[in-house]
C-alpha cells in the first residue's frame, strides 16, 4: 500500500512536539450533549456516577437540576451530595466544599448556569475548570442550546433568548462527550410551549437535534485527528468531507459556489476556497479576485492563499496536507483533446489527485 | 394487495458491537408493553450479555425457526409466525442479518419489509458498517470489507434513526471487564476491530450519518428541498451519470455517486456503453464484471442502461446532454497499468466534450499507514 512520503508542516511539527511533552495533566472531563431538556442525559448522567461508585470509585455530586424526573431523584438519592452554595437568593456549586472534598469524580448535572453575584466564578463552567484544574474527574450535562456559537442561530430558531453560555471551545477540550439522542417525544414536545403548533415544535427539535449532533461529530473528529497525528498517520480518515474550491481571477465562481454550498450544507462539510497567490497579477484580475474571494465567503468558506510557483502543485499539497475529500476546479480554458494535453493543469490535478474526488466546473 | 397502512420503522443506530442498541431496543419495548402496547420480541441475540437478557425478561419472544442447511440445525427469525401472530410492535435485532440459505428471503431487512408492509412496526438494530454507501469509507477506516450492507434507500424508508452513542472508551472498558464478548475473543477483537481510533473514526462516521438522517427527515420530509439541489437559477435539479465498466473499482464509483445524489436528492443513472448496445459481445471475464456492477447498481436503486456506440466518451455526452445530465461521474484513470493510457484518455475526451457539464472524478482511497 502506497503512502504519500511529505514534509511535515510546521504546525503538524509543533503539535507532535506539544504531544510528546507530558502536559499538566488536569483532571478528567465528560460530556453529556442533549438537543432538548428531557432527552434523559440527568438519568444517564447519574447512572453512570451509580455504576461508578459501586465500581469502588470516589464520586459525589456537585450540582442537580431543580426539578428532576423520579427516577433521577431515585438515584440521587443513593449518592453523596455537595449542597448548592446559597448567595443573594440564588444558589451556585460549593466549589470550595469539593474542593475540600476532594472526589475522585464529580458530577455537575447542568453546565449552563449563569452564578449569582458575588461568586467565585461569574459562570458554572469556570467554576467547573477550576475543580479540573484541581484534578478532579468531572463529568457534568448540557444542552445545544446553551453553546455560545450557536446562541444566535439557536435564538432565531426558537424565539427566545438565550441567558447562559458555555464557549464551544471549552466543550472541545472534552476528553470524551457523548450524545444523548432520542427522536422527539410528545412528551418532549409537550414540555415547553403548550400554545406552539407541533409541527413547528418539532422542526425545531429536528435542526436542534441535528445540530447537537453534528458538534459531537466535530469534537469526536477534533480527538480523532489529534490521535492520527500523535501517531504520525497523515492520510485522513475521510470521516469528514472537506471541500477545497479552487479560485482564479478569471473562475466562474458562481456554480462551483452553489454546488459545495449544497454538498457542505447536506454533509455538513467543512469548505474551503483557495488561491495560489500570483506575483504580477493585473489591478482588473485583482479586483475581479477580490469579488471572487467575497463570494466564497458569502456562501461560509474560509479562504487560504497559497504560495508557490505551481498553482497545481501548490493546491495538491495543500490538499494533501488538509484532508480535503473533495477538489472542485473550473474546466481549463484551453481546448482542444489529446494526450499532448496532458501538461495542463486540469490533467495534472486528475493524475495527482490520488485520494480525493475532482469535480471539475463548466466555464 | 391490502389496504394495511405500512408500520413504522425505527433503527437504532450504533458504531460497534456492545454499545447498547439492542438493550435500548428491548428498553422501549418494555416501555411500550408497560403502556399497553402490544409488542413481541421477533429475534434477539443476546451475546450472554447479562444486562441485555435481563431486558428481554417478561416480553413475549416468537420462537425462531429452524432451518436445516448441509446436515446442521440453524435457526432464523420466523417471519411467517410474527405474521400470524401480528403484534402492534416486534423488536428485531441485527438487521443486516444473512439469512442461511433455504430461507425464504436472503436478508433479515427485506423480512422486516413483509413485516412492515402488513403494518407491523418494526423497531430494530444496527451497526454504521453496514450502511451500503459507506462501505469504501468503512474499509479505508478498518481495512474490513463488510459484505452484510444495507441499501441506503432501507434505511431512508425508516421513520426514525437514533443514534446509540457510547464513547470508545467506555466501550473498550466494556470489553476488558467482559461485558460485551467473551475475555479470549474480546482480546482478539480489541487487536483488529476495536482498535480506538478505528472506534472514533466510526463513531464520527455514524454521528454524521445520524445527523443527516435527523436533517433529511426534517427537511425533507414535508417540503422539498430549497436551496441544494438547485443550480444558480434556482430550479435546476442534478442529474447524475454513472459511467459502468470492467473497471474493478467501479463499484466505489457507483456507492459515491448515489451517496452524493441521495444528499443532493438527485436523479442518477448508470451508464454503460458497448458497441452492439448490449452485453452479448464483450469477453467472457468483462461481460460478468459489467453484469455485475449493473446489478449492484439497480439493487440499490439507481436506473441502469447498456448505450450503443462505438466511442465511449462521444456516446456518454451525447446521452448526457439529450438527458439533461448535469454531473457525470468517472472512476479516476489508474496509476500504472495495463490500460492507464486508454483510461487517461477516455476521462480527457469526456471532460473535452462535455465543457457543460460537472464531471466528478473519483479516486481510490488508500488505507492509511503510520510512520
Amino acid at each position: 500500500m502506497s503512502s504519500e512520503l511529505r514534509r511535515k508542516t510546521p504546525e503538524e511539527l509543533l503539535r507532535e512536539i506539544q504531544a510528546e511533552e507530558p502536559a499538566p495533566k488536569l483532571g478528567y472531563l465528560k460530556i453529556f450533549l442533549g438537543y432538548a431538556s428531557g432527552v434523559g442525559k440527568s438519568y444517564r448522567m447519574l447512572d453512570e456516577a451509580r455504576r461508578r461508585k459501586e465500581r469502588g470509585q470516589d464520586v459525589v455530586i456537585g450540582a442537580l437540576q431543580d426539578k428532576a424526573a423520579p427516577e433521577v431523584e431515585s438515584l440521587a438519592r443513593r449518592l453523596e451530595v455537595v449542597a448548592f452554595l446559597r448567595i443573594d437568593g440564588g444558589t451556585a456549586v460549593d466549589v470550595n466544599a469539593i474542593l475540600r472534598r476532594h472526589p475522585t469524580v464529580c458530577f455537575i448535572d447542568g453546565l449552563a448556569y449563569n452564578n449569582p453575584p458575588g461568586s467565585r466564578h461569574p459562570t458554572r463552567w469556570e467554576d467547573v475548570q477550576e475543580l479540573l484544574n484541581a484534578r478532579i474527574k468531572v463529568v457534568t450535562s448540557i444542552n445545544i442550546q446553551y453553546i455560545s456559537e450557536l446562541r444566535e442561530q439557536v435564538e432565531q430558531l426558537t424565539g427566545k433568548q438565550v441567558q447562559a453560555t458555555v464557549p464551544a471551545s471549552f466543550v472541545k477540550t472534552a476528553d470524551e462527550i457523548e450524545i444523548v439522542d432520542a427522536p422527539p417525544q410528545e412528551s418532549i414536545a409537550h414540555t415547553q410551549e403548550e400554545e406552539m403548533d407541533i409541527d413547528k415544535r418539532r422542526r425545531q427539535l429536528s435542526k436542534l437535534r441535528e445540530l447537537a449532533l453534528v458538534l459531537a461529530a466535530d469534537v469526536v473528529d477534533f480527538q480523532l485527528q489529534q490521535y492520527l497525528e500523535q501517531h504520525g498517520i497523515r492520510q485522513p480518515l475521510g470521516t469528514h468531507e472537506r471541500l477545497l474550491v479552487c479560485i482564479t481571477p478569471r473562475t466562474n465562481v458562481r456554480e462551483m459556489l452553489d454546488t459545495a454550498r449544497g454538498i457542505a450544507a447536506r454533509f455538513h462539510a467543512d469548505l474551503i476556497a483557495a488561491y495560489v497567490n500570483q506575483p504580477e497579477i493585473s489591478g482588473s484580475d485583482k479586483a475581479a479576485l477580490e469579488e471572487r474571494l467575497d463570494l466564497a465567503r458569502a456562501v461560509g468558506a474560509r479562504i487560504e492563499i497559497l504560495g508557490g510557483t505551481d498553482p497545481a502543485s501548490a493546491i495538491m499539497e495543500f490538499a494533501k496536507s488538509h484532508g480535503i475529500t473533495q477538489l472542485f476546479i473550473g474546466h481549463s480554458q484551453r481546448s482542444g483533446i489529446g494526450p499532448r494535453l496532458w501538461g495542463n493543469p486540469v490533467d495534472r490535478l486528475i493524475q495527482e489527485a490520488r485520494g480525493m474526488d475532482i469535480r471539475i466546473f463548466p466555464q | 394487495m391490502s389496504e394495511q397502512p405500512r408500520g413504522k420503522l425505527k433503527i437504532f443506530m450504533g458504531y460497534a458491537a456492545g454499545v447498547g442498541k439492542t438493550y435500548k431496543m428491548l428498553e422501549e419495548a418494555q416501555d411500550l408493553k408497560a403502556r399497553g402496547v402490544d409488542v413481541v420480541v421477533g429475534y434477539f441475540e443476546s451475546h450472554g450479555r447479562q444486562d441485555t437478557i435481563a431486558k428481554a425478561e417478561g416480553l413475549e419472544l416468537v420462537p425462531r425457526k429452524k432451518i436445516i442447511y448441509r446436515d446442521a440445525t440453524f435457526e432464523e427469525m420466523d417471519t411467517e409466525a410474527i405474521l400470524a401472530r401480528h403484534p402492534q410492535v416486534a423488536a428485531i435485532d441485527e438487521f443486516p442479518h444473512t439469512n442461511i440459505p433455504g430461507s425464504d428471503r436472503l436478508k433479515r431487512w427485506e423480512d422486516v419489509l413483509v413485516l412492515l408492509s402488513d403494518g407491523i412496526e418494526v423497531l430494530t438494530t444496527m451497526n454504521i458498517q453496514h450502511l451500503e454507501s459507506l462501505n469504501d469509507q468503512v474499509w479505508h477506516i478498518t481495512g474490513v470489507r463488510v459484505r452484510e450492507t444495507i441499501p441506503d434507500w432501507v434505511v431512508q424508508r425508516a421513520d426514525e434513526v437514533v443514534m446509540i452513542d457510547l464513547t470508545p472508551r467506555a466501550l473498550l472498558h466494556r470489553l476488558e471487564r467482559g461485558v460485551v464478548y467473551s475475555r479470549e475473543k474480546a482480546a482478539r477483537a480489541m487487536e483488529n476491530f476495536f482498535r480506538e481510533s478505528t472506534l472514533v473514526a466510526l463513531r464520527e462516521l455514524a454521528l454524521r450519518q445520524a445527523a443527516h438522517e435527523v436533517e433529511h427527515r426534517a427537511v425533507w420530509g414535508d417540503a422539498p428541498p430549497e436551496t441544494d439541489g438547485s443550480g444558480a437559477n434556482g430550479k435546476r435539479i442534478h442529474k447524475i451519470l454513472v459511467h459502468v465498466t470492467a473497471d474493478p473499482r467501479t463499484a466505489m464509483l457507483i456507492r459515491r455517486a448515489k451517496r452524493l445524489s441521495d444528499f443532493l436528492d438527485a436523479d442518477c443513472f448508470a451508464v454503460a456503453v458497448q458497441a452492439s448496445g448490449d452485453l452479448n459481445t464483450p469477453p467472457e471475464s468483462e461481460r460478468e464484471a459489467l453484469n455485475r456492477h449493473l446489478n449492484f447498481a439497480r439493487n440499490i436503486h439507481i436506473e441502469t442502461l447498456v448505450l450503443e456506440g462505438e466511442d465511449a466518451a462521444t456516446t456518454l455526452v451525447d446521452f448526457a446532454r439529450r438527458n439533461e445530465i448535469t454531473q457525470i461521474f468517472l472512476v479516476r484513470p489508474p496509476d500504472r497499468r495495463r490500460f492507464a493510457l486508454l483510461s487517461r484518455n477516455l476521462v480527457q475526451k469526456i471532460v473535452a466534450l462535455a465543457k457543460d457539464m460537472q464531471i466528478v472524478i473519483v479516486s481510490e482511497r488508500d488505507r492509511p499507514v503510520a510512520q
